[in-house]
């Protein structure tokens, strides 16, 4: 039987066992529209601006990991992804993003609401199609989820002009790729897993460095198992954080420009560091040449474009983390390296996280307070700023993927769609957004997706009144000349969400936090706390920029 | 003289006479933030970079001056990307300064890094990476000049960290040197005398004036051409107020929701002097189908938009305002006939209507009562969808740049932060942004901006608890099949209350007006839900695809 | 140093502005690009010179594998291969100084291809440095236009770059 091509999509989309899309139609898909309004198996999660819907596929895709999908119409539907796919991108999100475009004949014309998504997107996608051939959509949906999935995962845009969701076609959805450009590679080569078994064994001084990967491919058990048996500490990225429980003896939370000193000790005086799932980004690496200096480094990673991209690898294996742990603990015996774990011990004692208790409500005991109160067993999405290092510094995630953030974009405005999505992705979990005031306002449009799908978010606001982040680099780079962090107008958080319909809270001190924090938890459903924090506290430690990670400063 | 990248950067911005800029900043910009902090530059903070750039983009409309604005790198440049699509798309000059990662750190993925030239290539009428802190000063004077030169466009900067905070010598650039690019200016004197000549031999003339008339400031020209040809002028949506439409011979906006007369006159003209506009898919309907009988002018300062929709006889590449007056000084005054006779009956027979409703507010009121309190002086705004066809119908405008929309692009949010940058450009006036309540929400944010600023913009919402140009495309092409256009909105009133502006709620005709007088009257934001007609659909319609002469409705 | 670099590719729409966005966003510079369809019309051949380091190279060529549409790369810098370039060079060559310049051009085994009152059009294949070589000679008779497409490149012997 024939059907369109609209209706195409979405039998592939069901084929895939895809159940959510989120997404803000328009003219040029309309007809896709149309088709998903007879589907049973997918539900459509309307947001308030197309960011909102990128976003917050990508928070679902982190918190289930399955693909997720978000659909926008042509033009400024397409280009309001733009940033959400950047950040899936960076942090290697799978998702498939379905874009309207004008009819084929106007295409390159500059017809109204017509943009060239497919260019303005080619620096931060796995890949791309624009679909001329009708015929083709099956095939090419079935590849863009599997180029999404797969290998190293990371974003694919369909881009679909208005004419072709209408033409009729024959249904059949392919069961064989022909992708001859695309093989990832998932078993690490046998020979570098045994050398990398030497390294392991004649080195005293092993640190893991586990990064995003890990979660992706679902490594978390054999990471633990593995820094057991070689009695190695566990340092850990933003992305990696819950690949390893925090409480864990053996891990070190997240090393790098605002990670604990002791995780930063441990790194630069190891004699082997094995990178597993981790790209040495600038953020975690500081000065290159004051990294992990007395090392070699092991590095295993799924995309060989990332090993030496940035640091040498003495041993590179190119393969899936979770196969090529598996490999190496079958070729290494339980080592002890019980002198170099007492040594990151006593670091751990000796230079802890802290801050000054005194004064005002500090944004870092809210962080601590929320994990007390929840014992860590909630998803946590944050924005990005102080807040959320403070938020991963103070709270200890004890699983994977309890942490939502963006990491590699670094993109303010993430935290709210991205919690949308996590709480739609795992309904049964309590999630909490964890928020700056000038993050917050970026997407708060989207409470009234968050109302309208009936999420129970609970939802912390740490505001400072002010760009936190920038303005503590302000303090520390340009001699405390303050330029556009300070808002001079101050929204009221608590009552903002009552007008959402959702219940709030403003706090200034510990005591009031404490008798909020049983109400918030309690209640079914979504609340926002406004806690209203030291204004000029700043994170630490804190490397400066151009220095290496041995020296922060508190 | 030694300055840093940034410090150059801030004087060149000077040189240019930029007096405003609109931004937000982070880790890659600190450098040039730090020097706009010693700079008399007016630096508007808004709540999200989307919010920049149309705010630098409604400041450029308003005033014929560029917009400028600055984002960090990464997600900063990234939400630059709709509002530099939007100016493209709509040919306002617009230079975006973005953040940059340190030149080193380029190419690895770094934190907040994106390849924002990469990325907006198709969508920026040029753009640089700078390379070297002493080609600052350079490329800056560059990027105005190409911004506000020939067909203007957005321009966009990335400066990495490195660049900004680097030093060099600060010395006024010498002359620019483009040999890749040179803007026309007056037109090819034969084809010049071959339009007059087409001209005074027509019978039945119609003017067809775009967004060019506006850019180029050639509205006087415009009007003193049509009135000497006693030509009928109908304009396209970046046109309105191009030329004022309380004159006779004006025929307001032509195309998929034009006005009956409008699309008839140019069905039946038999010359169309198309000025400053390109033939857009939602102008012409079926290409076929438009300006069957007529002879086609075509005026244009682009030459790749001669002929690229619709073959045209006449083609000129020049400066409008130029152009014009070339034109002028070859036409003799023509007397009315029996066409303008036509036209004045079409007005008569098929004006634009509506019925009003008994119990409930009908958009189109709230806007012919917006135009009625504001003496038609006020500058519009609007977002994108219904409310802007109806503020686009029933608000006569009457001068340049006092219609200000997202025409090309059609983009979603546009109209409100467009509202706060022209009411920076323009403190003294009334500014108004013609809002829907799905619009509204995109870039809610910048109430923030509005209240920080005192900027006294009223966004008067037509409020119908849908997507409603969506929701009647989905009435009247997919058997009101509703499919996600229903939506929740928050309370606007209180809304804009608990951001400290003044919020209206209206249900009856009867408090339109009032409602807006006091609103005109405030000197803060004010925020008006008016709550319309669910159902009410944009017509006449030209269903997509069609002749303009098979209008619905 | 230069690499050369052989590349098939799909013959997609956009593989090409893939293949320059991945050289201009990752910096990496390029000294010629040639692209030309195969026996095979779904493939197409890109031969690439690069400019880098060994460690250079190595990020080139794997980020260009990452580019799906990129079936295989193969670096034949270092192994024995035939690479050839053509060019066309308009010389001003009067009467006076006609003879010589295709004296020169046969000594280069060069072609004329055109011949104008004032011009002479010489079209010649070779390796880079006989196109250089040929570009020396003739420029002191006035180079009115010269226009190079860029290496191509080939191995030698049983030894191929095509797809299994």
């Amino acid at each position: 039987m024939e059907i369109t091509a609209a209706e195409a999509l979405v039998r592939c989309l069901e084929l895939e066992g895809v159940e959510l899309v989120f997404g803000y139609p328009g003219g040029a898909i309309l007809p896709v529209y149309d088709a998903l309004y007879n589907s049973k198996q997918i539900k459509h999660i309307l947001t308030r601006h197309e960011q909102g819907a990128a976003h917050a596929a990508s928070g679902y895709a982190r918190a289930t990991g399955r693909v997720a999908v978000c659909m926008a119409t042509s033009g400024p539907g397409a280009t309001n992804l733009v940033t959400g796919i950047a950040n899936a991108y960076m942090d290697s999100i799978p998702l498939v993003c379905i874009t309207g475009q004008v009819p084929t004949v106007q295409v390159g014309t500059d017809a109204f609401q017509e943009v060239d998504i497919t260019g303005i997107t080619m620096p931060i996608v796995k890949h791309s199609y624009l679909v001329k051939d009708p015929n083709q959509l099956p095939c090419i949906m079935k590849k863009a989820f599997h180029i999404a999935s797969t290998g190293r995962p990371g974003p694919v845009l369909v881009d679909l002009p208005r004419d072709v969701q209408d033409k009729k076609i024959k249904f059949r959805y392919p069961q064989q790729l022909d992708l001859p450009g695309y093989k990832p590679t998932y078993r690490g080569h046998p020979s570098q897993v045994a050398n990398a078994a030497k390294l392991i064994r004649k080195s005293r001084r092993p640190v893991i460095y586990a990064g995003g990967g890990i979660i992706n491919s679902n490594a978390s058990e054999e990471l633990i198992k593995f820094a057991e048996t070689i009695s190695a500490p566990v340092v850990n990225t933003l992305m990696g954080l819950g690949s390893i429980p925090g409480d864990h003896p053996l891990s070190l939370g997240m090393l790098g420009l605002h990670g604990a000193r002791y995780a930063n000790l441990a790194v630069t005086n190891c004699d082997l560091l094995i990178a597993v799932g981790a790209r040495f980004d600038d953020r975690v690496t500081g000065k290159l040449e004051s990294f992990a200096p007395e090392a070699k480094v092991i590095h295993i990673d799924i995309d060989p474009a990332e090993i030496s991209k940035n640091m040498i690898a003495h041993l590179p294996i190119v393969g899936d983390t979770k196969t090529v742990l598996r490999a190496l603990l079958e070729k290494i015996e339980p080592r002890d390296n019980g002198e170099w774990v007492k040594q990151v011990q006593r670091w751990k004692e000796e230079y802890p996280l802290t801050y000054d208790k005194n004064g005002h409500l500090k944004p870092q005991y809210v962080v601590e307070q929320i994990y007390r109160y929840t014992k860590g067993q909630v998803v946590v999405s944050t924005d990005v700023g102080q807040h959320q290092m403070w938020a991963v510094q103070y709270f200890k995630f004890n699983r994977p993927r309890g942490l939502i953030t963006s990491g590699g974009l670094g993109c303010m405005g993430f935290g709210l769609p991205g919690a949308i999505g996590a709480q739609i992705g795992r309904p049964d979990e309590t999630v909490v957004l964890i928020s700056g005031d000038g993050s917050f306002q970026m997407t708060m449009t989207e409470l009234a997706t968050a109302v309208e799908q009936n999420l129970p978010l609970k939802i912390f606001i740490l505001n400072n009144h002010r760009l936190g982040m920038v303005r503590q680099l302000q303090e520390f780079y340009c001699d405390k000349r303050y330029m556009a962090v300070d808002f001079q107008f101050d929204l009221d958080f608590a009552a903002l969400a009552g007008i959402y319909g959702l219940r709030g809270y403003t706090v200034t001190s510990a005591q009031e936090l404490g008798r909020v924090l049983p109400r918030v938890f309690d209640e079914p459903g979504a609340v926002i706390v406004n806690c209203l924090v030291d204004e000029d506290e700043n994170v630490m430690p804190m490397v400066l920029a151009g220095r290496g990670i041995d020296q922060c400063i508190d | 003289m030694k300055l840093t990248g940034a410090e150059a950067l801030i004087k060149a911005l000077q040189d240019e006479g930029v007096d405003t800029v609109f931004g937000y900043p982070g880790g890659a910009v600190l450098p040039i933030y730090d020097a706009l902090y010693d700079s008399d530059l007016n630096h508007i903070l808004t709540r999200h970079e989307q919010g920049a750039a149309h705010a630098a983009d409604g400041y450029a409309r308003a005033t014929g001056k560029p917009g400028v604005c600055f984002a960090t790198s990464g997600p900063g440049a990234t939400n630059l990307v709709t509002g530099i699509a939007n100016a493209y798309m709509d040919s306002v000059p617009l230079v975006a300064f973005t953040g940059q990662v340190v030149t080193s750190l380029l190419g690895r993925d770094s934190f907040q890094e994106a390849d924002i030239t990469g990325i907006t290539m198709p969508i920026t009428k040029h753009n640089y990476l700078v390379e070297d802190p002493a080609d600052l000063t350079k490329i800056v004077r560059e990027a105005f000049y190409l911004a506000t030169t020939g067909r203007p466009g957005p321009v966009l900067v990335d400066i990495p960290k490195d660049i900004s905070s680097g030093e060099t010598e600060y010395e006024k650039p010498a002359p620019l040197c483009m040999p890749g690019y040179k803007p026309p200016t007056s037109g090819d004197e034969d084809l010049v005398n071959q339009a007059a000549a087409a001209i005074m031999a027509s019978e039945r003339p119609v003017i067809y004036a775009g967004g060019g008339v506006i850019s180029a400031g050639a509205h006087e020209e415009l009007k003193q051409i049509a009135q000497l040809m006693v030509a009928p002028v109908t304009t396209t949506l970046m046109g309105l107020g191009g030329f004022p439409e309380d004159h006779p011979l004006s025929l307001g906006m032509l195309g998929m929701h034009g006005s009956r007369y409008a699309n008839y006159a140019v069905c039946e003209c038999d010359l169309l002097l198309a000025v400053g506009v390109r033939f857009d898919d939602r102008v012409t309907g079926k290409v076929e189908s438009f300006a069957p009988n007529a002879k086609i002018i075509h005026i244009d300062i682009d030459p790749a938009e001669l002929s690229k929709n619709v073959p045209v006889d006449i083609a000129i590449v020049g400066n409008l305002k130029i152009v014009l007056k070339q034109l002028l000084e070859r036409l003799t005054a023509k007397l009315p006939g029996a066409w303008q006779d036509r036209i004045k009956q079409w007005k008569k027979e098929y004006p634009l209507q509506f019925e009003t409703g008994k119990d409930t507010i009908k958009p189109q009121q709230v806007i012919k009562e917006i135009y009625n309190v504001t003496g038609g002086r006020a500058r519009i705004t609007t977002e994108v969808g219904q409310h802007q066809m109806w503020a686009a119908q029933y608000y006569t405008y009457t001068r340049p740049r006092s219609f200000i929309s997202s025409g090309g692009l059609g983009t979603m949010g546009y109209g409100f932060p467009a509202a706060i940058g022209v009411q920076v450009g323009c403190p003294d006036e009334v500014v108004f942004d013609i809002a829907g309540d799905g619009s509204i929400q995109m870039n809610i944010q910048e109430l923030a901006t509005a209240v920080n600023y005192e900027l006294p913009v009223n966004v008067a919402i037509m409020n119908n608890g849908y997507l409603g140009m969506v929701r009647q495309w989905q009435e009247m092409f997919y058997n009101r099949r509703y499919s996600h256009t229903e939506m929740i909105n928050p309370d606007f009133v209180k809304l804009a209350e608990a951001y400290g502006a003044e919020g209206y709620r209206v249900e009856k005709a009867a408090d339109i007006k009032p409602v807006l007088e006091q609103a005109v009257k405030s000197s803060r934001p004010v925020m008006m839900d008016f709550v319309v007609e669910q159902e009410e659909n944009v017509v006449p319609m030209v269903p997509p695809g069609e002749a303009l002469n098979n209008m619905l409705g | 140093m230069l690499h050369t670099l052989a590349v098939l590719v799909e013959n997609n729409p956009g593989v090409l502005a893939r293949v320059a966005g991945l050289f201009s966003r990752r910096g990496f510079n390029i000294d010629s690009l040639a692209v030309g369809r195969t026996d095979n019309p779904a493939i197409s051949r890109m031969t690439i010179v690069v400019e880098g380091d060994e460690r250079t190279l190595e990020q080139v060529t794997k980020q260009l594998h990452k580019l799906v549409d990129v079936i295989k790369i193969n670096d034949i810098t270092k192994e024995p291969h035939v690479e050839r370039e053509l060019v066309l060079i308009k010389v001003q060559a009067d009467r006076a100084a006609r003879l010589e310049v295709m004296q020169i051009a046969g000594v280069f085994r060069a072609k004329i291809v055109d011949c104008g009152p004032k011009t002479l059009t010489v079209e010649a294949t070779g390796t880079e440095d006989k196109i250089n070589a040929l570009e020396e000679a003739l420029r002191p008779y006035t180079i009115k236009e010269l226009m190079r497409t860029g290496k191509i490149a080939m191995l030698r012997g049983a030894r191929y770059t095509t797809v299994k």
